[in-house]
């Protein structure tokens, strides 16, 4: 069985957000909810390196762990998802997720999180394949039709890889032997000394 | 013969000596020699620095740790749980302190003060009131004070078990309830715990503010807690002005631990839209869940005091009135003042009510 996994290639983004823009038309995401997003580190400074995140699907995943209810539950291809018919908006997941992967509507007073919202790696919730009920509460079931994620199926540099861990981890490998780790331009490392970036 | 004997016995006693002397080096040693790394890499930092930089170590390696340690960045997203954190590890530690401690050692902290209240009560029973009752009552809660207690009383049972239902239930409750059904119920719980949160806190201060004064530590409670307040043996009786140093104890704790460490921290995570960020819900979670289940634990023990444990006091509480003998036993000093008249309104109406209830006793 395939184990699904994501992964951003650092030195191919771009940060052009057209996987944030993917996602959110692939599964209608509420605005303020963003279950995929991409960070810039260093913004401006030599070193600049943009990374897409979202869900990360994790094998022992810290949410799963500290859910009051029990919600979450890990697809055979090792898709975390969760049932919002029995998520309480606790918040809890949010703060044991290393990603901040977990979102939540505020539609009340005070603050009041509403169900979580999270990426589903396109493969929709509990409800039956691609019927209206599972589209309206937790987006698109990409994989239930065969496909592959929106957002690394519209990453334009390729950077955002989606799949099967054994297939992304390959073409990642390829990658690497092909570029080498660092820039080999002469006087690179003068441009730009190692210590900074 | 004698000084035979005496030359043995400063040779055994040279012996344990160096025996003790060897075995505290020898402990010493061990303790304190592994720590000269340390020594070691605070007098040669800069060196090692740049040794370690010499031996080519990937600078990539130096940027990825940052971003694995929480290292900020840049992000355009934007909504309220949006964070330009790549990886966050408060997390870890949250899970881990919420999955271990709390929820092992939590729920025997209360079995535990449970037990230990079943023990007591089956070996001592209830403290009755010695001396035979003339009949005469006394004021012991006001009106006032009784509602603010049982105000405080009922939504500290509501908050503790929803309190308990969201902590434990996915353990003790979905085997029962079902996941469907258990959600239901922790839907309801989570509201209801968050409403009466806020609520249960006025009442809280409300009571320091009512009762602060009378929970001044005096040189007498030392004795109280010494003899422990006399419950361990009949006819034994510590002093005690309106509230014994147990009360007293009891009072500082919801004063401090109850209104800072988990009122406060409550309405942290209680009110996620004042930009408060992640690490500081995490510990206000934490500190909000383990203190709870200490105060849930200690306040069996005055549950108990205030019902089964002590004769009367129950009525103390309910009805507001106890016998004078009630009090002279558990609460003399407080009875020294009110028949001084030193508590003003407070002892009139408690002699007015006296002969309004038992004309005939309350005159002589």
């Amino acid at each position: 069985m395939a184990r699904m996994k994501f992964l951003c290639d650092a030195e191919r983004c771009i940060e052009c957000n057209g996987c944030v823009t993917a996602c959110k038309n692939a599964n209608e995401v509420p605005w303020g909810v963003n279950r995929r997003r991409v960070i810039t580190l260093k913004d401006g400074e030599p070193g600049e390196k943009s990374i897409s995140v979202a869900c990360m699907h994790c094998t022992d995943a810290p949410c799963a762990a500290v859910c009051p209810v029990d919600c979450f539950y890990t697809t055979p291809d090792g898709i975390v998802l969760h049932d919002k018919d029995l998520c309480i908006g606790c918040g809890y997941c949010f703060y044991a997720c290393p990603f901040g992967a977990p979102q939540y509507p505020q539609k009340e007073a005070f603050g009041v999180r509403g169900k979580m919202d999270k990426c589903t790696f396109c493969a929709g919730g509990p409800l039956p394949d691609n019927s209206a009920e599972e589209y309206k509460k937790y987006g698109s079931n990409r994989i239930a039709e065969g496909k592959l994620p929106a957002c690394a199926e519209m990453c334009a540099t390729k950077a955002l890889l989606a799949g099967d861990g054994d297939m992304v981890a390959d073409i990642y490998r390829k990658r690497i032997t092909k570029r080498g780790g660092r820039p080999k331009t002469w006087g690179w490392e003068t441009a730009y000394p190692p210590s900074r970036s | 013969m004698s000084r035979d004997r005496s030359g043995t016995a400063t040779r055994a006693k040279r012996h344990k000596r160096i025996m003790l002397w060897s075995l505290l080096v020898m402990v010493l040693g061990t303790m304190l020699l592994p720590l000269t790394g340390y020594l070691y890499v605070s007098i040669v930092p800069a060196q090692a620095a740049q040794g370690s930089h010499n031996q080519g170590v990937n600078p990539h390696a130096n940027y990825w740790r940052a971003v694995r340690e929480g290292d900020k960045g840049y992000t355009s997203a934007s909504g309220p749980y949006t964070t330009d954190t790549l990886i966050q590890n408060g997390g870890e530690n949250y899970r881990n302190f919420r999955n271990g401690p709390i929820s092992s050692i939590g729920p025997w902290v209360m079995a535990v003060a449970l037990l230990a209240i079943a023990l007591f009560y089956l070996i001592k029973g209830t403290t009755r009131v010695e001396e035979p009752r003339s009949g005469r009552m006394l004021e012991r809660w006001s009106g006032g004070e009784r509602l603010i207690h049982w105000y405080t009383a009922i939504l500290f049972i509501i908050l503790e078990i929803t309190g308990l239902s969201l902590l434990f239930g996915r353990a003790v409750l979905i085997p029962l309830l079902g996941i469907q059904g258990f959600a239901a119920w922790a839907e309801f719980a989570k509201v209801i715990h968050n409403w009466s949160g806020p609520l249960f806190m006025v009442g809280i201060i409300l009571e320091i503010v009512a009762w602060a004064r009378y929970n001044t530590f005096k040189s007498y409670d030392w004795d109280w807690l010494k003899k422990f307040g006399g419950m361990l043996k009949r006819g034994v009786h510590a002093h005690a002005g309106r509230t014994n140093a147990g009360e007293k104890i009891w009072f500082w704790f919801i004063a401090t631990f109850g209104l800072i460490g988990v009122c406060i921290t409550g309405l942290i995570f209680d009110f996620p839209n004042f930009g408060q960020s992640r690490e500081t819900m995490q510990w206000a979670a934490l500190i909000h869940s383990s203190l709870g289940v200490l105060w849930i634990a200690i306040s069996f023990g005055h549950i108990y005091l205030g019902t089964l444990g002590v004769e009367e006091a129950w009525q103390g509480m309910t009805k507001g009135e106890v016998s004078e003998e009630w009090m002279r036993q558990h609460h003399d000093l407080w009875l020294e003042e009110i028949k001084k008249g030193g508590t003003g309104q407070t002892a009139d109406k408690a002699a007015r009510d006296a002969s309004k209830r038992s004309p005939g006793t309350a005159s002589s």
